[in-house]
Order: C-alpha cells, then sequence, then structure tokens
C-alpha cells in the first residue's frame, strides 16, 4: 500500500511540462512543489499516533461512542462494575492501545478512559488522578527531549480530551465546571452532550446555548477550532462555520445496524416510536464530530498539544525550578543559557520530602568533588614527592 | 342458645381473625349501603395526598408531576433557561386541589432541588429526612392534644417517588444510600426517568440490575412484601415488584397529533414519543399505581407502619409526653422495640378468656 503511494508521489515529482517550453520552464522549476508529497511519504511511513482521552460521568454512552467513531469494538469484554463494587471503586486511569489503518494509513490509537469519574457521593477532587496523569505524560516527554537519544521518542500525551455531559442536567455541573477548570489548560477539550437523543431539537439548543455561556463565564478555554483560509469556497467556510456553532456536539452512539439497503449499512437506535440514526446530520452532530476529530482536525489537535499545552507546562515547570530569591535576569538567562542535559530532571508533585532528598543529593555531589580534588592534590603531592626523592 | 347468634367478639376493631365466622343472610338488609354512606362522607370531607418527588436536576421530576395530575402544578422548564441549581438541597412544597366528577383532592407536591447535583453529596438526604420526620412530629402533637380536632391536618408524607437516572448500567452509590435510609422511614416507589433514552432491551437489562441491586442492599421499596394483606394482594403486588418496579417513565406536557388523536408526547425528529402509550413508555402503570389502584393503600401503610413507628421510637424516646384516655402502658425497657412486647400478649389474652367463656355458656 505505501508503495502504490510511493509511486503516485514519484510520479508527480517527476512530471515535466511540455517539450515545447521545456527548455524556458525547466529553468524556472525548481522542484520543491512536491515537497509536501515527499512529507506525506514520510509521514505514511512513519505513520501517525493519536492519545484520545474520554472523559465524564458513567452511562453517558462513552464507550457506545468511541466503538462508533473508529468502527472498532475496543469495549467488547468489559463487564460494568456492580453497584456494590462501586461504593467503593476510585477513579482509575486505562490506557488501552489500538491500531487502525484504512487507505494504507496506519493510526496507532491510544485511549484513556476513567471510569468511576464522578460515581461515588462526595467527588472531592476526583480529577486529580486525570490532571496528574496528564502532568506525567508531559513530564515523560520532557524528560525525553531532554535525553540523550531523541530518535525514537514515543509520544504518549494527551492529544485530546473529550469530555461527556450530560444531557439530563441544565448545563454544566459543579464537578463539570470543577473539571474543566481543572485540565483546560493542560489539554484539549472538545465538550460533548452524550445520549442526546433524550433531547427534543429545542432543548438541544437550549442547552448547547447555556453550556456555551457557562464556558465563557467560567473563562474555561475549549479546543478553538481554527478559522479556515479566507481563500477557501463559500461552501466549505459556510460548513465550518456551522460545524462551530454545533459546539457542544450533541452525539448518539451505535454499533447496531439498523438498516441494510442502501449503498451502506446504516447504524443507529430503534425505538418503538422511531430510529435515531447516527450519521444523519438532522438526528445528532456523530458526522461533525467525526470530520473534526479525524479527518480534519487531528493533525491540529497534535500540533497545539506540542506547541501550546505542552510548551506552557514546560515553561511552567522550569521557572518553578529558579530558586525562589533569586528570580532576576541573571539568574534567568543562565537558566536559559544552561543546555538541556545540565538542567535537573523536573519531579512533581515537589513534596517536602523529594526537596530534601535533592538538596542532601547536592551535598553529596559537592562533598564527593572535593573528596576528588583532595585525592588529586594528594597524588600531585606524592608525585612531586617521589619526583623530589628520585631527584 | 341459637347457634347462629354469636356474641360479637370484644376485639371487634382488630381485622378479621380467624376465629369470628361468618354467618349466612337469611334476607336483604342493606348493610351494602353503607358502602354509599362512605362514598358520600368521603366526597363531602374530600382526600388528601402528599407526594415527595427526589433526583437530579434534570429529570423530568416538574414535568412528570404535570403529566400524572394533567394539570400545571409546576412551571417545567428548558434546560438553561430555569432558575439555576441551588447550591443547598432546598424543600419546595406546593399545595392544589383539584376535582374530578365530584372527587376533590388536595394534593401536596414536595419538590427537592438541588438534590445530588454538588460535588460532595455526603448526608444530601438528612433534610429530606428531616422533612418527613417533622411531618410525622407535627401529626403526633396533634393527636396527643387532650381535645383534638375533628380531622387532623395530614402532612406526612405519603409517597416519595424517586427518580433513578437513566445510566443502563446500575444504581450508583448516592441511589443505594439514599435508598437504604428513605424506605426504612416512607413509600419509596423507584422510577427510571427520561426512559426515552433506552431501548426497550436497554430498559430490561437496566430493570433487571436495579431489581438486583434492591435485593442485594435489602432496600424495601413500595409495595413492600412484609405489609401484603391477603392472597390477592400478593399476587398482584408480586407481579409489580418482579415485573416492573422500577417503572421506566417519560413526562411530557405538551399535546401533539398523532393519528388524528391529540396525546401527550415528545416530538423529536425521528418520532413521537407518546406519554400514555404502553409501547412507548410505562407510565400508565406509574399513575394508575399512584392515583387509580395503590393511593388508599399507600395512605394506609403511611399512617399505620411508618407513623406508629414513628410514634413509637418517640415514646420510647421521651417518657414525658402527656398521656390521654387509652394510652398503652408502654415499659420503658433497656432496649425498646418496634412491638410493644407488653401490650399484645394482655389484649390476646383477654381475648383468649372471653371466647372460652362464651365456648363454656354453649
Amino acid at each position: 500500500m505505501v508503495s502504490l503511494y510511493a509511486q503516485e508521489s514519484r510520479h508527480l515529482c517527476f512530471q515535466r511540462p511540455t517539450p515545447q517550453g521545456s527548455q524556458a520552464q525547466d529553468k524556472e522549476y525548481v522542484g520543491f512543489a512536491a515537497l509536501p508529497n515527499q512529507l506525506h511519504r514520510k509521514s505514511v511511513k512513519k505513520g501517525f499516533d493519536f492519545t484520545l482521552m474520554v472523559a465524564g460521568e458513567s452511562g453517558l454512552g462513552k464507550s457506545t461512542l468511541i466503538n462508533s467513531l473508529f468502527l472498532t469494538n475496543l469495549y467488547e469484554d468489559r463487564q460494568v462494575p456492580e453497584a456494590s463494587a462501586r461504593l467503593t471503586q476510585t477513579l482509575t486511569i486505562e490506557r488501552q492501545g489500538v491500531e487502525i489503518e484504512e487507505g494504507g494509513i496506519k493510526v496507532k490509537l491510544t485511549l484513556v478512559d476513567t471510569p468511576g469519574f464522578g460515581d461515588s457521593v462526595d467527588c472531592s477532587d476526583c480529577w486529580l488522578p486525570v490532571v496528574r496523569f496528564i502532568e506525567e505524560q508531559f513530564e515523560q516527554y520532557l524528560r525525553d527531549e531532554s535525553g540523550l537519544n531523541r530518535k525514537n521518542i514515543q509520544d504518549t500525551r494527551v492529544h485530546c480530551c473529550l469530555y461527556f455531559i450530560s444531557p439530563f442536567g441544565r448545563g454544566l455541573r459543579p464537578l463539570d465546571v470543577a473539571f474543566l477548570r481543572a485540565v483546560h489548560e493542560k489539554v484539549n477539550i472538545i465538550p460533548v452532550i452524550g445520549k442526546a437523543d433524550a433531547l427534543m431539537p429545542k432543548e438541544t439548543q437550549a442547552l448547547k446555548q447555556k453550556i456555551r455561556d457557562q464556558l465563557r463565564e467560567e473563562e474555561i478555554n475549549i479546543y478553538q477550532f481554527p478559522d479556515c483560509d479566507s481563500d477557501e469556497d463559500e461552501d466549505f467556510k459556510r460548513q465550518d462555520a456551522e460545524m462551530k456553532e454545533s459546539i457542544p456536539f450533541a452525539v448518539v452512539g451505535s454499533c447496531e445496524v439498523v438498516r441494510d439497503d442502501g449503498p451502506r449499512p446504516v447504524r443507529g437506535r430503534r425505538y418503538s416510536w422511531g430510529t435515531v440514526e447516527v450519521e444523519n446530520p438532522h438526528h445528532c452532530d456523530f458526522l461533525n464530530l467525526r470530520r473534526m476529530l479525524v479527518q480534519t482536525h487531528l493533525q491540529d489537535l497534535k500540533e497545539v498539544t506540542h506547541d501550546q499545552l505542552y510548551e506552557g507546562y514546560r515553561a511552567r515547570c522550569l521557572q518553578s525550578l529558579a530558586r525562589p530569591g533569586a528570580r532576576d535576569r541573571a539568574s534567568r538567562s543562565k537558566l536559559s543559557r544552561q543546555s538541556a542535559t545540565e538542567i535537573p530532571l523536573p519531579m512533581l508533585p515537589l513534596a517536602e520530602t523529594e526537596k530534601l532528598i535533592r538538596e542532601k543529593d547536592e551535598e553529596l555531589r559537592r562533598m564527593q568533588e572535593m573528596l576528588e580534588k583532595m585525592q588529586a592534590q594528594m597524588q600531585q603531592n606524592q608525585a612531586q614527592g617521589e619526583q623530589s626523592d628520585a631527584l | 342458645m341459637d347457634p347462629l347468634r354469636q356474641p360479637p367478639s370484644p376485639c371487634s376493631p382488630r381485622p378479621s381473625s380467624p376465629r369470628t365466622q361468618s354467618c349466612e343472610m337469611l334476607g336483604y338488609v342493606g348493610i351494602e349501603a353503607v358502602l354509599d354512606q362512605l362514598k358520600i362522607k368521603a366526597m363531602k370531607m374530600g382526600f388528601e395526598f402528599n407526594i415527595m418527588v427526589v433526583g437530579q436536576s434534570g429529570l423530568g421530576k416538574s414535568t412528570m408531576v404535570n403529566t400524572l395530575f394533567k394539570s400545571k402544578m409546576w412551571k417545567s422548564t428548558l434546560p438553561g433557561l430555569g432558575v439555576p441549581t441551588p447550591k443547598t438541597l432546598q424543600l419546595q412544597s406546593v399545595t392544589h386541589v383539584i376535582e374530578e366528577k365530584g372527587v376533590k383532592l388536595k394534593l401536596t407536591v414536595t419538590d427537592t432541588p438541588g438534590f445530588g447535583d454538588q460535588i460532595n453529596n455526603d448526608k444530601c438526604w438528612d433534610p429530606i429526612l428531616g422533612y418527613i420526620n417533622e411531618q410525622y412530629e407535627r401529626y403526633l402533637q396533634e393527636e396527643i392534644l387532650i381535645t383534638r380536632q375533628r380531622h387532623i391536618p395530614d402532612t406526612r408524607v405519603h409517597c416519595c417517588v424517586y427518580f433513578v437516572p437513566p445510566t443502563g448500567h446500575c444504581l450508583r452509590p448516592l441511589d443505594i444510600e439514599f435508598l437504604q435510609r428513605l424506605c426504612q422511614t416512607v413509600n419509596v416507589v423507584p422510577v427510571i426517568a427520561r426512559a426515552d433514552s433506552l431501548t426497550i432491551e436497554e430498559r430490561e437489562a437496566f430493570r433487571r440490575r436495579i431489581q438486583h441491586n434492591l435485593r442485594t442492599h435489602c432496600i424495601e421499596v413500595y409495595p413492600q412484601k412484609c405489609f401484603d394483606e391477603d392472597i390477592n394482594d400478593r399476587i398482584l403486588n408480586s407481579k409489580i415488584r418482579q415485573e416492573r418496579i422500577p417503572f421506566a417513565v417519560v413526562g411530557a406536557d405538551r399535546e401533539h397529533l398523532v393519528n388524528g388523536r391529540c396525546v401527550l408526547g415528545r416530538k423529536t425528529k425521528w418520532g413521537i414519543i407518546e406519554v400514555e402509550n404502553m409501547a412507548h413508555c410505562e407510565f400508565p402503570l406509574l399513575r394508575d399505581l399512584l392515583i387509580r389502584t395503590h393511593l388508599q393503600d399507600l395512605k394506609d401503610i403511611t399512617h399505620n407502619i411508618h407513623y406508629e413507628n414513628y410514634r413509637v421510637f418517640r415514646l420510647n424516646k421521651s417518657h414525658v409526653l402527656p398521656r390521654g384516655p387509652g394510652w398503652v402502658n408502654l415499659a420503658p425497657g433497656p432496649a425498646p422495640s418496634p412491638a410493644s412486647p407488653q401490650a399484645t400478649p394482655r389484649t390476646m389474652k383477654v381475648c383468649r378468656w372471653t371466647q372460652d367463656n362464651s365456648d363454656d355458656e354453649c
């Protein structure tokens, strides 16, 4: 499959203009117009990896939606925990990887699930494990980036978080607000209304508007889909504007086929009063979500994670390592001049004991240096003494 | 002695004991007219019914109440347009008198906005329990007065409808904690709210799991097994218990035109959900249970069992309440139990002695 692409791009590479003006045009034609194709070839060979996190209370259709989005059965063997087990369950983070291939492109998708979120009676601080997980991935990447062998850095950073909002509430609940506030500077958030077939059209609109207002009031930064270029055609711009208007996406997930006639099987949910079609844009925003997440903005999500969120984390981390009280320009410039290998690796959270350990380590190192110097001096003295003896 | 003329049993207030024999009527006496008399009296006095709805915001509690009683008890609102959820649990009561075919019903609905909406929902059931016990206390205070009112106003909660969110998995820890505590104090009817987000198969699976959870945690919801009076009740109620509780309901207060009929329903782009259609949801069953068939039973169980339990608990706790005539002397034992151990054997002994006497006479 890969070779086909290579052939195609090579063909494009070596496309020559007609022989009449070939001489003149050869002079002008350098050939770097084919660079995107080379990039394309390389990326296809390398493959893509993408980490997606799903968060939200249980029972909002998260697993079903993931299965529908990627047309896989990631949650086949899942067993819903019993109610008695839930009484003592704490939030756990589960990671699952799956390789999906379509049209020769391999995507290594890592799914991060958060079962137990919002389940218990007292959900105070239940988002802290999630925040810690995201920061651990950043920390891992920072270590790898600062390390010696940078060829095979595994990017396990969370590129996108789909946050599920209940369709039954009156907008964002206090728990939703607390979670979003805790993670909005660390991960791209795409808010999604789960089980949207419980809502009538008017209710959906009112709920979306309420959520948008609340997000603005609470100053939560969700992922901003970039504006389309001005040279795109009107149709595309209209579609883009429509998609942006429908945030948060009201989705319905299903892997069950309800109609098999026609070009493709139609998936949906069958009720006694009608059938909801998952891929029908009039019924829900599933198509919009899939298009934005997978077809058009996958790379952008990764770039924003790398350029903005990760850099923000890195800057915060390195600044926090500067000694308190010595935040003058000299030390800051000193830090920036230090190469990455010299910076002590960040640890977080910096508990008191870890600080103490670091200080003790520093002391030990200094003492070792002194010892070495003394040893060297002694050896020198010995050598001199021998020399003088010899002489 | 004429074998047909038996002396009346001294324990006549008790429900039919196995000793009373039925006797054959020789002609039409007109006893059945007492039913008409009861009916006339009841219609004059009217009925009272107090219902409480508990559940997270947005589960359709207000809409359900409106649909049940076919009147705008509450203003049901679209999400986002209503009053914002309060930060703490509040209890709001609204009383309406509704009339149908000459029968007046004084209906009080208590809503609980803010239940289960906070991040930390620990002890969010305390205000609700406090309210229920307060109503029992109010009735108790009226009852132990020396000169009592002819008809004590009844504000006790007869039924608590608990709305379970349609997650499709099983009961959440909050649901279990709440139900465990409340089922001992009041009649609780759990319902699966907003059931239009579940298909029929999902509903059945969810219902089985909830029933299993209720059994595992020993939660007795209404209709309770231990309060079935006779075999007919038991058959009827066990059918409800095993197959239908909790009911999967949908509420709506807008009317739409379907096949030429005007029905209450929710109109979506893929169909109209008719609230009163058994194929769509089980709202008719809930309505029948609460209003058409079991309303009086709910009131009786509240009065005879839940209120009595509260009364015994209160009397055992404080021995300084004034005693009216005919008040049974409860010995303040070291371990007070709900069933008064001394009273029952004494009254039973009286019965047996009289019966033996009558046998001797015969």
